[in-house]
């Protein structure tokens, strides 16, 4: 029953990471992906996935998806039918389960976020509603596979399990609050384990709807650079599964780290531009510590939201320098848009994995693009490559709507 | 029936009756279809068989709001059932007293700005729109909300079939439960568009698609009579899961109802409830199909029948098109604690 709830009293459990999955422009995969986040590499170019001539940035973080998807329960007829954002979320969810151990069950409950699921099927759809209104020819499988639900589907028939699934849309933070909803699901006694991530693939309404705004930058976004002029959009996926400390314990699970607390608030201010002080972002960065335990002194690294538009900088770095404190003045921030750009409902999940890589590697992932540190940053921005001792970072993912989210993680030793 | 500790402390609904729950319930004692309406479908000779919602009694008040300027039909509705729902608690939202926790479910979201939008950039993407792009986000009627409530507090979407609406409510539970909330307002919404009722009628010709929205306010304290019982579990329709079994389950989970007990379905799978034993209402016959919305009126008519001593308990059935089925029982605390 979803109510009234089972083991919902007693003490929080402690929740670890046992898999982690990630495909990014930077390629498939943990290990790919952490050499690149260490060493700063960017992987921005044209973009091919859609007409960009008459967009006032012509660059993104596409992927190349691999021509065969992993072997999986899926039957290989419905491979071929999977697309863009389904086929991410797959490679990310098959990386994650291999490492994690899992067995399929008929209760795992799925909590994805992600902005616009596979929005090219709907922008294929009303394509040909519009342009062959008389030809209804692929339309009911366009509308099937659209929509957000079908590609967590997709997971539940490759792996074997039943969900339940829940999928949160708040746009750039998605796939924070997923992950954040999924731990608190753990903590709380709901659930003895969770897959959870977010995804996103390019499509051309968003990449449009984002220049209409003039966020999107024509040169490669620099998060936090006083020369910055708007954000790079990207794509991808992660998926992690999460389980309590005991479980993992009890099968001698590999764990990738621990999330220690999650926070989450809402900026009213405005629609698409945060309160200029940061205010939500400030109050999900310490709603996340109080539920941690931790104070901002004790947190050894900041995976910024960093877009590189005017705007949420801004606010942020406001926000990192009153949560912070004195503790400002030393603290390591960077944000990993400025290599794999902005994934929006994926963002979150993706840069939660980039946290679990810099706490296992014990590094710290540069911006290197970043030339003219914007003043208004009191903190350490990471320019260069470099190692360094972390037992906690955090996470920050915001969004339209005001959707602000925090997510706190530990290093497993 | 257990005591329940979570409370439905307010409804509310704009649907093809009308504004307001007081609309809902009188269509509900007609009992008879309401009247369709047309819709074009550009470019196609025939027209779309759909039910609106009509226009508001008078101006909307919240659309004085600096941050409703261009709100859409969707966000109004949401906001408009939402704001019934809440009552005189809107009032302690606004001025800091109450945290409100607020989640919206809808599969479409904002369709009609996204397919406005999408022309917009098929005809000229360095001429789309601006005012458009940020209300196609699923969640900008959430935003709106709590905008207009003055609400910091947590606030998801959730996007899925017409049973998210009731994981919406479990979520909602939850956070009261956990504390971080005082009440939690979910609101189930869709919208009526073109693209959308199209959409709809591939799967099942007789569909008279519909809009609108509903809305439930939990607190754990109350002076209301209707608490929230249970809500099953999801299940999920796999390759080992019809949808018919996926009805079967929720029927065992809710159990097998009393005489006096109503039953809120949505006419799908109707096989699961055929030996009901109390009274019963398909509102999708009453209102035409409106997914999440639909879900939502379910269970506030639910709610209301007992509200007004029609029951002393009602279960509401979604099967969803095409992700789960899941059910839900409320009752009337004052019977079901004596």
């Amino acid at each position: 029953m979803l109510f009234p709830p089972p083991n919902a009293a007693g003490s929080a459990r402690r929740v670890v990471v046992t898999g982690a999955g990630i495909i990014t422009a930077l390629g498939a995969g943990w290990k790919t992906n952490a050499e690149g986040f260490r060493a700063g590499t960017t992987a921005f170019r044209p973009v091919t996935l859609f007409d960009v001539s008459r967009q006032r940035s012509k660059i993104a973080a596409e992927i190349d998806l691999p021509e065969v998807l992993p072997a999986t329960r899926l039957s290989t007829n419905k491979l071929p039918r999977l697309n863009r954002a389904a086929r991410m979320l797959l490679l990310a969810a098959h990386e994650a389960w291999g490492q994690s151990g899992w067995q399929p069950d008929d209760h795992l409950p799925v909590v994805l976020g992600t902005t616009s699921g596979e929005m090219t099927l709907g922008q294929d759809y009303l394509c040909q509603a519009i342009n062959t209104p008389n030809d209804f020819k692929r339309q009911a499988t366009r509308v099937t596979n659209y929509q957000v639900q079908r590609q967590a589907m997709v997971l539940c028939e490759a792996f074997g399990f039943q969900g339940p699934l829940i999928k949160i849309s708040n746009a750039c933070a998605s796939g924070a609050n997923a992950i954040g909803h999924a731990f608190e699901m753990i903590r709380s006694g709901r659930a003895e384990r969770v897959l959870t991530g977010g995804y996103d693939a390019l499509c051309h309404l968003t990449f449009a709807g984002f220049d209409s705004l003039q966020a999107l930058a024509p040169t490669p976004c620099l998060p936090f650079d006083v020369h910055r002029n708007g954000l790079t959009l990207g794509e991808g996926a992660a998926v992690l599964t999460l389980e309590t400390l005991a479980s993992a314990k009890q099968r001698d699970a590999d764990t990738l780290g621990e999330i220690i607390g999650y926070g989450t608030d809402t900026d009213t201010h405005h629609l698409t531009q945060p309160h200029p002080e940061g205010r939500a972002a400030m109050a999900a960065m310490n709603a996340a510590c109080t539920v941690a335990g931790v104070s901002p002194g004790e947190v050894d690294y900041v995976n910024a939201h960093g877009t590189a538009t005017i705007q949420n900088d801004a606010a942020e770095a406001a926000a990192i320098n009153r949560w912070a404190g004195d503790r400002a003045l030393n603290l390591p921030v960077s944000s990993t848009k400025a290599d794999i750009g902005h994934l929006l409902g994926a963002a979150g999940a993706v840069e939660a994995v980039a946290c679990l890589m810099a706490l296992q590697g014990q590094w710290l992932p540069p911006a290197r693009a970043l030339t003219s540190p914007d003043p208004a940053c009191r903190f350490q921005l990471v320019r260069q490559p470099i190692d360094a001792k972390i037992e906690i970072a955090l996470s920050n993912s915001f969004g339209f709507g005001g959707a602000n989210a925090s997510l706190i993680f530990r290093r497993w030793v | 029936m257990g005591v329940s500790t979570i409370f439905i402390h307010g409804i509310g609904a704009v649907s093809p009756a009308g504004w307001g729950v007081a609309a809902l319930r009188e269509a509900l004692k007609k009992n008879a279809p309401l009247p369709v309406q047309t819709l074009a479908r550009p470019g196609w000779a025939h027209q779309l068989t759909v039910r609106h919602v009509p226009p508001p009694p008078g101006r909307l008040e919240f659309l004085a709001h600096p941050r409703m300027r261009r709100v859409g039909v969707l966000s109004q509705h949401i906001i408009a059932a939402a704001l019934e729902a809440l009552g005189q608690d809107a009032g302690l939202v606004q001025t800091g007293v109450l945290r409100l926790g607020v989640i919206v479910s809808t599969l479409a979201g904002n369709v009609a700005y996204s397919r406005r939008f999408y022309e917009e950039v098929l005809k000229d993407p360095a001429m789309a729109s601006p005012l458009i792009f940020p209300e196609t986000v699923f969640n900008a009627p959430a935003s709106h909300l709590a905008a207009y409530l003055n609400s910091p507090g947590i606030n998801y979407t959730l996007v899925g079939d017409a049973g998210s609406f009731l994981q919406g409510l479990a979520l909602a539970a939850d956070w009261l439960a956990q504390g971080q909330a005082d009440g939690c307002v979910v609101v189930g919404a869709e919208e009526l568009d073109w693209i959308a009722a199209d959409a709809a009628r591939l799967f099942k010709r007789s569909t008279i698609y519909a809009g609108g929205a509903g809305a439930l306010y939990l607190k754990t304290q109350s002076a209301a009579r209707t608490g929230l019982s249970t809500i099953t579990d999801s299940f999920l329709y796999t390759k080992s899961q019809t949808r018919a079994a996926a009805a079967r389950r929720v029927r065992s989970q809710l159990g097998p109802g009393s005489p006096d007990e109503w039953l809120c379905d949505n006419g799908a799978e109707s096989s699961a409830w055929q030996d009901w034993p109390g009274p019963r209402v398909t509102l999708p016959a009453i209102m035409g199909g409106a997914l999440n919305a639909s879900a939502a009126w379910q269970c506030v008519v639910a709610c209301d029948l007992i509200a007004n001593a029609r029951s002393p308990g009602a279960c509401v059935s979604v099967v969803g098109a095409n992700q789960q089925a899941i059910g839900a029982r409320f009752v009337n605390t004052e019977i079901s604690s004596t």
